[in-house]
């Protein structure tokens, strides 16, 4: 496990740049989600019939 | 027949059909691509084990420049046909495109950094690619800068057209200028000039990029759509 996370020496480069791209990536995809859950349910409650 | 398709009704149901198989693939590519990279390709005899800064460099980089091609042609479609889908086609592609060229930015800064000995260099590679980020952030800036959507989306999809001509001096800056980056490996006349066992990896890791932007941009246009159904709706009451 530890020479797996010190990859030879360059782990200090190869685990930033490895955790950079999962915390890009995953901050896109939570946003993109919650952009989208919020754009349904504001359509939703404005195509409520309304009295 | 394409403008059949791209009627926004039409879209919600193909992209609603399509989205669970390229959310899918994308998991399941990365997953195995992942698994290759970091625990089944050795390290490399010249880079040792910074080669598995490549496999998720060269998707980023591949993928940014993808997104922006895609930007431009939906671009042309908005400009000659006046058409809005192609017009949120554009749009939401620029954010994702932004975040990939950012993201081949700070990994190949990683990667420079123990194999060339510094994190920068105005090297015609890293500089084009730079130029590619500006790109987008001043086309998501025109977006935002313009009040009229109708004007903002006009004058954004200008300036994607001429970005264009950044796309072929990304692609030849590394024979154009053989200052730092490498030169071509993968797509070469002779073949690629690297071993399979990084080859997979590779090619692993740049579909499930892709089909992880296909279903982020099939996401976001849904929602734009959705967005722009209920401002109409708005005005109406």
């Amino acid at each position: 496990m530890g020479a797996f996370l010190h990859m030879g020496g360059y782990g200090v480069y190869i685990w930033p740049a490895y955790g950079a791209s999962i915390l890009g990536i995953g901050a896109a995809i939570i946003l993109t989600l919650m952009a989208y859950r919020r754009a349904k349910a504001r359509l939703a409650a404005l195509e409520k019939p309304r009295a | 027949m394409i403008f059949e398709f791209a009627n926004p009704k039409r879209f919600m149901t193909l992209s609603g059909a399509l989205l669970p198989w390229f959310a899918g693939a994308a998991i399941i590519l990365l997953g195995v691509g992942l698994y290759l990279g970091l625990f089944v390709a050795p390290p490399d005899y010249q880079q040792g084990d910074t080669v598995r800064i490549m496999f998720i460099h060269v998707p980023a980089a591949w993928v940014a420049m993808m997104a922006y091609g895609l930007m431009a042609l939906a671009s042309l479609f908005s400009l000659v046909w006046r058409h809005p889908l192609a017009d949120v086609a554009a749009k939401t592609a620029a954010p994702l495109g932004a975040l990939f060229t950012t993201l081949a930015l700070i990994t190949g800064s990683l990667w420079g950094k123990p194999m060339w000995g510094t994190y920068w260099q105005w090297d015609g590679r890293l500089t084009s690619f730079l130029i590619l980020l500006f790109l987008y952030l001043g086309y998501i800036a025109l977006w935002n800068a313009i009040e009229d959507e109708l004007r903002a989306g006009r004058a954004a999809a200008i300036l994607a057209l001429v970005g264009v001509v950044n796309l072929p001096i990304i692609k030849f800056s590394v024979d154009w200028w053989t200052t730092l980056h490498q030169g071509e490996s993968i797509f070469r006349p002779d073949g690629p000039t690297i071993s399979a066992v990084f080859i997979w990896p590779l090619f692993l890791m740049a579909f499930g990029y892709t089909a992880l932007f296909m279903t982020l941009w099939m996401i976001r246009i849904r929602t734009e759509i959705l967005e722009r159904r209920a401002r109409t709706l708005m005005l109406g009451h």
